[in-house]
């Protein structure tokens, strides 16, 4: 993937479509309801929302770890576990594995030994900048790098989709903004596409180049934004008028989002 | 620790204050305290043992002094390090049937819920019937094991068995809330990278459950110990069995309280032997990863 076939929304061949998702938990709580969602190759989806919305539900239906009640996910052409990345809210590390064996388990788990993709493994560390810390336990890391740890294990397998849910929403404001720009950088790097779990309307207006508005009780889409910024995307963005602008329409949508819900 | 050229170190001795001195220093005695103290109140505790037989002029086959019971296990050393050699023997056979059938049963009731439905209720029954009341019953229901290349005496079968009862539980239980201890987000990502049901156990769940499994192992230890020697009075003297309780029985109808004295004071040192090899144990394997072993500085 290059930055060319990025930079142009639209013309992108489709990764997967949900076609009317419902998702009813334990027979009367709608989580989710009709949900539509056309995903091409290259987007960064953002799903924003309020707590209750469905966007982590969204995920895990996309993840296939759960099913839906109604409707369909369909993956355009051929899809095996390898086309996956998934990033938590919580790193959700092996404390017991190093760095390196953490972000050698989805390898593992394909019956792949540790000699014959130490390369990869090497790339992904180098990706997200921890390359000096292959042989550290979880334990001896900061939130940020456990953080790091985890995107490279999602990104080992160089995957057509990583999922990530809230995955910045814990660490501070420092760390989170430069999480963000090095998560553009290595997803230039990889070219993969990116649904992103948020309830930061900064967030998800730097990071992606579409915003889906999630309202509450049923859980269900309000609208959807474009951000037609130009990635790579930098400081300078986040201080631009169209950056405000951009954040302005999301925060409006949001707030009729959740009157609505109110 | 350091040697005094290391200017990294030689500035970080000169950065601390009188009151991160006197901190030092507190620290300093505290770990000197930490091996003093114990030592002491043992030998103090000798001495007031000691002075209360003497003063009382408490004669020997009603409580023996310290000294008398070191010397007894000094002369009849021979006699009982045979028997001491056969407690070890059983108490670690039955540790060892304690940590495969333990661990072995745990796997499987994780694997299979109807299993562990049907099989759990057995695992409690064994582990609340009194041993005591049973153990005479065990010993007759028993018979030689012929393994082929050696048999296993009837004796010796009676004795493991009821060690294991006594030992297996803490390791069954521990072990099963371990391995469902995994957490879900790990679990949710094998399941997403398609891990099968024996990579799931591999790389998750035993991981998982070691400082669970270690933590009952620390129980049955002590717990194989004691079966061994409860089974063993309960067997009594017939037999070839004859380890540290059958000296013990033997001593007290005998009325030579300072050599059972001494057979249990070596029961003791082998509990505590025990007890201290499987906490090392426990730090070798956690200690680089485990909340439990890891020593933070302050």
């Amino acid at each position: 993937m290059t930055e060319a076939t990025i930079a142009k929304a639209g013309s992108r061949p489709s990764l997967l479509q949900m076609q009317g998702v419902t998702k009813v938990f334990g027979g009367d709580v709608v989580a989710l309801r009709g949900m539509d969602l056309d995903v091409r190759l290259g987007d960064f989806i953002s799903l924003l929302g309020p707590s209750g919305c469905g966007k982590s539900t969204a995920l895990r239906l996309i993840s296939g770890l759960t099913h839906p009640t109604a409707g369909r996910i369909r993956w355009d052409g051929p899809h095996g576990t390898d086309d996956l990345g998934v990033v938590f809210q919580e790193p959700t590390l092996m404390p017991w594995a190093t760095v390196e064996d953490n972000v050698f388990l989805p390898l593992r788990l394909k019956g792949k030994r540790k000699a014959e993709v130490q390369a990869a493994i090497d790339a992904a560390l180098a990706l997200v900048g921890l390359d000096a810390f292959a042989g550290a336990y979880p334990r001896e890391l900061s939130g940020g790098m456990k953080m790091r740890v985890s995107i490279a294990r999602a990104m080992v397998t160089r995957p057509k989709l990583i999922l990530m849910d809230e995955p910045f929403a814990a660490l501070d404001e420092i760390t989170r903004f430069k999480l963000n720009n090095d998560l553009l950088a290595m997803r230039q790097a990889i070219g993969c596409t990116v649904i992103f779990v948020t309830h930061s309307v900064f967030e998800s207006v730097f990071l992606s180049d579409r915003i889906v508005i999630m309202a509450a009780r049923p859980g269900r889409v309000i609208r959807e934004l474009q951000v037609d910024a130009p990635y790579p995307r930098t400081e300078e963005f986040r201080t631009s008028a169209e950056y405000a602008a951009h954040c302005r329409a999301a925060s409006d949508a949001l707030h009729e989002a959740m009157g609505d819900a109110a | 620790m350091s040697t005094m050229t290391d200017p990294a170190v030689t500035a970080a001795t000169d950065l601390r204050d009188d009151e991160e001195l006197r901190r030092a220093r507190g620290r300093r005695i505290n770990g000197i305290a930490r091996w003093v103290l114990p030592i002491a109140l043992l030998a103090l505790t000798l001495f007031w043992w000691h002075w209360v037989v003497t003063v009382n002029q408490i004669p020997h086959y009603v409580l023996p002094g310290p000294m008398l019971v070191a010397q007894t296990l000094v002369e009849d050393f021979a006699t009982l390090a045979g028997s001491w050699w056969i407690t070890i023997q059983v108490t670690f056979m039955a540790l060892f049937l304690a940590v495969t059938v333990g661990v072995g049963l745990a796997i499987l009731f994780n694997q299979s819920r109807l299993v562990e439905m049907s099989f759990f209720p057995y695992a409690v029954v064994l582990q609340v019937t009194p041993i005591i009341a049973i153990a005479p019953l065990i010993f007759i229901y028993v018979v030689d094991i012929n393994l082929g290349l050696f048999t296993i005496d009837a004796q010796l079968v009676g004795l493991l068995i009821c060690a294991w009862i006594v030992a297996f539980f803490p390791i069954l239980s521990n072990t099963t809330l371990g391995l469902n201890s995994a957490d879900h987000n790990l679990r949710d990502l094998f399941s997403i990278y398609g891990a099968t049901r024996w990579q799931k156990l591999r790389y998750l769940q035993l991981p998982s459950a070691l400082p669970y499994f270690l933590g009952g192992l620390r129980i049955a230890g002590g717990l194989s110990l004691i079966g061994a020697v409860v089974a063993e009075f309960v067997a009594g003297t017939g037999g070839v069995g004859s380890g540290l309780a059958f000296r013990i029985l033997e001593s007290s109808y005998r009325l030579q309280i300072p050599r059972m004295f001494a057979a249990l004071f070596l029961i003791v040192l082998t509990g505590v032997a025990i007890y201290l090899a499987i906490t090392w144990l426990t730090h070798v394997l956690l200690h680089k990863w485990h909340e439990s072993a890891i020593k933070r500085e302050t």
